[in-house]
C-alpha cells in the first residue's frame, strides 16, 4: 500500500479544514488535507452564505457575536473577492416580541454591534419587497460570502505555500499504538486503492462526520445533527441580507447570492449526518413562516431546495464549557489518551478563520513549534479554482471572445464548452483529485445545472461533450449522468409546484418518456452520496 | 360569418398528440372543429408513437408486444385510460392517424404485433410501436449489429456519435462514429436550420462527400435527425443514392425537427379540412350558456376574443401544457376546475428518487372520465354532456414509464370524436 508522509494530516475539506491548511501553511507547516467528497461538501456548501454581522447573537450570545463581528471585519479587508458587503436589515412585523424590538439597539451596543435605527417607511424604500406591515427595522453590517471561493482560496494558497490535498479520499482506519495515531488508511473512491498517511499530528476537521472520524480512533465526541434546509430563488430579491427582528428561529433570514436569493432555514434533529435532505414539509413550513416579512416570498418561484447538516457539540462530553459558550469546539484527544490527535468542529462560518487560527495554535503547541498565526493579516490571495462559480462570468467570457465556434451547453447559466473544457483541463491536471464523478465536479466548480432547468438539459449536452474528449467510455457517462440528475432531483423535488412542476414534467420526459434511462443501467442510490451539499450558493461578484 | 362568430361543432383545447388527433379525426368526420394551444408536447417530440410497451412499471419489463402489454396493464390497472377503448378501437385509431400523416408525406413504419427497438439520443435502446419511414433502417442495423457509421457534426449540442457508439460498443461492435463540419455552416447549429440546408441537394451531395471516405467499410449511415423539413424520405433517398448505404436518422435533443416535422405535418394537412386554428391561444376562461353551448375566452389576458361551440375536447395535457397546474395546496385542472385525482399531500407526489423504477405517484394524478371520455366530477356523475377529455391529462397512467403516450393521445382522442359523431347523427 503505497504511503503518503506529512507533517499535519487535516480530514475534512470544508471552511475549517482549508482555514487550517492555510493557516499552518502560513506558518510553515506541511500539511496534507483529505476530504471523503469534495471541497464544502459538507455544512460549509449547504448554508446560507452568511456573513453575520453578529446582530443575530445579540440575546442569545454576545461572545458569538462579538466574535462575529471580528471575524467578519477581518474577512472584509483580507478576503473582499468572496464578499459581498451587502448590508442587512433587521425587522419585525406584528405578532412579534415589542420587548425584544425594545432591547434590541442597547444588545447590540453591549456586543459593540453596529446597529441603527431607521423608519419602516425607509426600510421599504431600499427594500421595496419587506411588507407594508413591517412594524420595526434597524440596520446593521451583515454580508453575504462566497464559501466555495472561500475555501478554494483557502485551499489554493495553502498549496501555493507547499501543502497538498486530495479528494473523494475516504479515510478507513486511524491506526493507534503508544498512545497516539501511527497512521491513517485511507480508500480513495475514484481509482478504488487504498492508501496511508503517516502523520505528526492528525486533525479531525470532518464537521458533521467528526465524530464518526473520533470514533474510530476510539475516542467519543457527542455530536447532535441538527438539518437545516434552505430554498433558493430565482431571482435576487432582495439587495440586502433581510433578518426576522425576533429571537432567533427558523425561516428568518433571507441572503441575497449573486443572481439569487437563499431562505431558511429549518432545524430538524436527525441521527446520521448523511440523511439530511430538504424536504416538501420543510419547504412549505419555511415559506408559511417567512412570507410574514416580505409576502412575495409566497408566490416566487423557487428554483431548488438543499439542505446542510450543523454538527451541535453537547457539553456533557465536553471537559471545557468555554468551549460551548464560543459555538465551537476544540477538541485535544490526549484527554483520550491519543497524543497526537486534535478534533475541531461546531462554530459557525463567519468564524470559520478563529477556528482554524485556534486550532493551528494548538497544533504547533503539541508540535513544540514556535510560530505565529498569520491569517489576521495576511489577504487571502484570489486563485482561479472557483472563478467559474460566479454568475455572469461565464457568459462574459462567451460573450467577450465572441468565438462562433463556442457552444453554450447550459443556457439557463450560460457555461459555453470552452469554460467546461477550462475546468476538464484544470480537474485533469489534478489528476486522481478530481471528485467521484466528472460531471459531478464540473458541477461543482462552475454554474452548470444550478439555473431553472436544474441540469434537464445541460446534464445531457455536457455529458455528450465528456463523449466527445473521451472524458468517459462505455456507459459511465450515462450513469454520471443519472447520478448527477439524481442529485439535483433531492433539491429539486421539495420545490414542485408552478412552473418547477413544469420543468420536472419536461424532464422525465426526456430522461425517461424519450430515452428510457431508467431502464438503463443502476438506479443510482442519492443516499449513498453523502450529505446533500452541491454548490447551491451562487458565487458573489465581489472580484469586479 | 368571420371565424370568431361562426358557432362551432368541436373546439378542442389543446395542440399536442391529443388535440392534433382530436382535431384530425373530427374534422375527418366533416365537423366544423377549432383548435387552440400553444406549442405543446409534439414540439418536443422523438417522432416515434409509442402504444405500450413497459408493465409493470416497478419491474421495467418490456414486451414485445403492445397488445399483450395493454391486455396486462388493463387487467392490473382497471382505471388506465386503455381499459375504456378496446384494442381494435385503440388500433384503428392509431392506423388512421398514421394513414393521414402518410398521406402528408411522412410516413410511418412498424410491425403490426411488436414494438421495435431502436436507439435514441443518449445511446440507449427504447422499443415503440411506430417509426418515421427516416429512422426505420436504424431499427435494421441495429437488429442486425450491421456495419455502420454515425455521423455528428461540429456545432450540433447534444448529439454525440461517440456517445452512442461507447453505449453501444459491447453488443454493437461495428458501430463507428465520425465528426464533420455541416456543409456550408460554421458555428453554432440548429436543427431546424440544418434540415432546410439538407433540403437543398447540392448540400446533400457536400454531405455526402464529406463522409465518404469514413463510410466505406459500412452498410447503414446514421445521422442526427436533420434531413429535410417538409419531405424528409426524399432528403434520406438523395443521401441513399449519393453514399450507396442505408441512410436513417437518429432523433436529437430538443429543440429538434422530428416534432416540428410532425406539427408541420398537421398545420399542412388540416388546413385544408376547414380547421380553424387559434394558434399560440391559450383557453382563458370556459363558460356553459344556458343553451348548453360553451363559450370560450381565448387570446391572452388584456387581448382576448370569445369563441363558441357545441362539444369541447380538452387535450390540453399534464403539467408541461398546462392542463394540469400543480399548486402547492394540491393540483387543480385550471380551465374546467375538474377535479383531478391525486395523492393527499404535496409529500407523496414524487418519490425521493428520480429514477426510481416505482415512478412518481404524482404521475397517475389527473381527471376521471367514462367511457365516452367525459371527465367526471367528484360525485362521479358527468360534469357537461358536451364536454370530453382526451390525452395525458386522464388518471391513472404513466406514459412517460409505460411508453404510452401516442397511444393514449390518439385513441381517447378517437373515442371522444366517435361520440360526438354518433350524438350528432342522433
Amino acid at each position: 500500500m503505497k504511503t503518503l508522509s506529512t507533517t499535519v494530516l487535516i480530514i475534512g475539506g470544508g471552511a475549517t479544514g482549508t482555514g487550517l491548511a492555510r493557516d499552518l501553511s502560513l506558518r510553515g507547516i506541511r500539511c496534507l488535507l483529505v476530504e471523503k467528497r469534495d471541497i464544502n461538501s459538507g455544512a460549509s456548501g449547504a448554508n446560507h452564505g452568511l456573513l453575520h454581522s453578529g446582530a443575530r447573537y445579540v440575546a442569545s450570545d454576545s461572545e458569538a457575536a462579538i466574535e462575529c463581528r471580528e471575524e467578519g471585519e477581518i474577512l472584509k479587508r483580507l478576503a473582499p473577492q468572496c464578499i459581498d458587503d451587502t448590508g442587512g436589515l433587521f425587522v419585525a412585523v406584528p405578532g412579534d416580541s415589542e420587548q425584544y424590538i425594545a432591547d434590541f439597539e442597547s444588545m447590540c451596543a453591549r456586543s459593540a454591534i453596529p446597529c441603527s435605527p431607521i423608519s419602516t417607511v425607509e426600510a421599504r424604500e431600499l427594500e421595496p419587497s419587506l411588507s407594508d406591515r413591517i412594524i420595526a427595522a434597524y440596520s446593521v453590517e451583515d454580508a453575504a460570502v462566497d464559501p466555495f471561493m472561500l475555501s478554494l482560496d483557502n485551499l489554493a494558497h495553502a498549496v501555493s505555500l507547499g501543502s497538498e490535498f486530495r479528494c473523494n479520499a475516504r479515510v478507513t482506519n486511524l491506526h493507534i499504538s503508544n498512545g497516539g495515531i501511527e497512521r491513517v488508511t485511507l480508500h480513495d473512491d475514484t481509482t478504488g486503492e487504498d492508501f496511508q498517511v503517516e502523520a505528526e499530528l492528525v486533525v479531525n476537521a470532518a464537521g458533521a462526520w467528526a465524530g464518526n472520524i473520533a470514533a474510530m480512533a476510539g475516542a467519543r465526541i457527542n455530536l447532535l445533527y441538527s438539518s437545516g434546509s434552505l430554498l433558493i430563488t430565482q431571482n435576487r430579491l432582495t439587495t440586502r441580507v433581510i433578518n426576522r427582528l425576533r429571537k432567533p428561529a427558523d425561516s428568518d433570514i433571507l441572503v441575497p447570492g449573486g443572481t439569487v436569493s437563499v431562505l431558511g432555514t429549518t432545524s430538524v434533529t436527525i441521527d446520521d449526518p448523511d440523511k439530511s435532505r430538504p424536504t416538501v414539509e420543510e419547504a412549505d413550513r419555511i415559506i408559511d413562516d417567512a412570507r410574514a416579512m416580505m409576502p412575495i416570498l409566497e408566490t416566487t418561484r423557487y428554483i431548488r431546495a438543499y439542505a446542510g447538516v450543523r454538527p451541535l457539540v453537547l457539553a456533557g462530553d465536553s471537559s471545557d464549557a468555554r468551549n460551548v459558550s464560543r459555538g465551537f469546539s476544540l477538541i485535544d484527544h490526549e484527554r483520550d489518551n491519543i497524543g497526537n490527535f486534535v478534533t475541531i468542529t461546531g462554530g459557525k462560518l463567519t468564524t470559520y478563520r478563529l477556528m482554524a487560527e485556534k486550532t493551528a495554535d494548538l497544533v504547533c503547541a503539541k508540535l513544540g513549534i514556535n510560530a505565529r498565526c498569520a491569517t489576521r493579516e495576511v489577504p487571502l490571495p484570489a486563485s482561479t479554482m472557483g472563478r467559474w462559480t460566479e454568475p455572469g462570468l461565464t457568459a462574459k467570457t462567451w460573450l467577450g471572445t465572441r468565438d462562433v465556434h463556442d457552444q453554450i451547453l447550459c443556457e439557463c447559466e450560460m457555461v459555453s464548452r470552452s469554460v467546461i473544457d477550462n475546468i476538464i483541463d484544470t480537474i485533469g491536471s489534478e489528476g486522481p483529485n478530481r471528485g467521484d464523478s466528472m460531471l459531478t465536479a464540473i458541477g461543482l466548480r462552475s454554474r452548470v445545472g444550478k439555473g431553472p432547468c436544474q441540469g434537464g438539459f445541460c446534464g445531457l449536452r455536457v455529458t455528450s461533450h465528456l463523449y466527445d474528449r473521451g472524458c468517459v467510455q462505455s456507459d459511465q457517462g450515462v450513469a454520471e449522468l443519472k447520478n448527477f440528475i439524481e442529485r439535483r432531483w433531492r433539491g429539486f423535488s421539495p420545490i414542485l409546484w408552478g412552473l418547477p412542476a413544469m420543468q420536472a414534467d419536461l424532464q422525465e420526459a426526456l430522461y425517461c418518456g424519450m430515452m428510457d434511462m431508467e431502464l438503463c443501467g443502476q438506479r443510482p442510490d442519492a443516499d449513498a452520496l453523502g450529505a446533500d451539499s452541491m454548490q447551491e450558493i451562487s458565487a458573489l461578484g465581489g472580484r469586479e | 360569418m368571420n371565424r370568431y362568430d361562426t358557432i362551432y361543432d368541436v373546439m378542442v383545447i389543446g395542440a399536442g398528440f391529443a388535440g392534433m388527433a382530436a382535431t384530425l379525426f373530427a374534422a375527418e368526420r366533416g365537423l366544423k372543429v377549432a383548435q387552440t394551444g400553444a406549442t405543446g408536447g409534439i414540439d418536443f417530440s422523438t417522432g416515434f408513437l409509442d402504444l405500450m410497451a413497459v408493465h409493470p412499471v416497478a419491474e421495467g419489463r418490456y414486451w414485445d408486444s403492445p397488445w399483450d402489454a395493454i391486455d396486462a396493464v388493463i387487467a392490473e390497472h382497471p382505471g388506465h385510460p386503455y381499459a375504456r377503448l378496446g384494442k381494435d378501437r385503440i388500433r384503428t385509431a392509431m392506423n388512421d392517424f398514421t394513414s393521414f400523416l402518410q398521406s402528408q408525406k411522412l410516413e410511418y413504419m412498424g410491425h403490426e404485433d411488436r414494438n421495435t427497438p431502436i436507439l435514441t439520443p443518449a445511446g440507449t435502446v427504447k422499443r415503440t410501436y411506430r417509426i418515421p419511414r427516416t429512422a426505420w433502417k436504424g431499427t435494421e442495423a441495429l437488429r442486425d449489429k450491421a456495419p455502420t457509421l454515425i455521423v455528428d457534426f461540429n456545432g450540433l449540442k447534444g448529439f454525440s456519435g461517440r456517445q452512442i457508439v461507447e453505449m453501444q460498443h459491447k453488443e454493437w461492435p461495428r458501430l463507428k462514429a465520425v465528426r464533420v463540419d455541416f456543409p456550408g455552416s460554421f458555428g453554432e447549429l440548429y436543427p431546424e436550420h440544418m434540415a432546410w440546408t439538407l433540403s437543398s441537394p447540392d448540400r446533400c451531395k457536400e454531405l455526402a462527400d464529406s463522409i465518404a471516405e469514413h463510410a466505406k467499410d459500412v452498410e447503414y449511415i446514421g445521422f442526427p435527425a436533420v434531413l429535410g423539413l417538409n419531405d424528409p424520405v426524399r432528403t434520406v433517398t438523395l443521401l441513399e443514392e449519393l453514399t450507396g448505404k442505408h441512410v436513417f436518422e437518429i432523433p436529437t435533443l430538443p429543440p429538434s425537427i422530428t416534432g416540428p416535422r410532425l406539427r408541420a405535418t398537421f398545420d399542412r394537412g388540416l388546413a385544408p379540412k376547414g380547421v380553424c386554428t387559434f394558434s399560440q391561444k391559450m383557453v382563458l376562461e370556459a363558460r356553459r350558456d344556458e343553451d348548453g353551448l360553451f363559450s370560450f375566452l381565448i387570446g391572452v389576458p388584456g387581448d382576448a376574443r370569445t369563441v363558441r361551440a357545441k362539444n369541447a375536447i380538452l387535450a390540453s395535457g399534464r403539467f408541461f401544457g398546462k392542463g394540469l397546474r400543480a399548486e402547492r395546496t394540491g393540483v387543480v385542472e385550471p380551465v374546467f376546475g375538474i377535479p383531478v385525482t391525486q395523492p393527499e399531500q404535496r409529500a407523496d407526489w414524487h418519490h425521493p428518487h428520480f429514477f426510481d423504477k416505482q415512478g412518481h405517484a404524482i404521475n397517475m394524478s389527473g381527471i376521471e372520465v367514462n367511457d365516452s371520455q367525459q371527465p367526471l366530477d367528484a360525485a362521479g356523475k358527468v360534469l357537461h354532456d358536451n364536454l370530453y377529455a382526451a390525452g395525458a391529462i386522464q388518471a391513472h397512467h404513466d406514459w412517460m414509464r409505460m411508453k404510452c403516450g401516442a397511444g393514449i393521445a390518439i385513441a381517447t382522442a378517437y373515442r371522444a370524436v366517435e361520440v360526438i359523431t354518433e350524438k350528432n347523427g342522433e
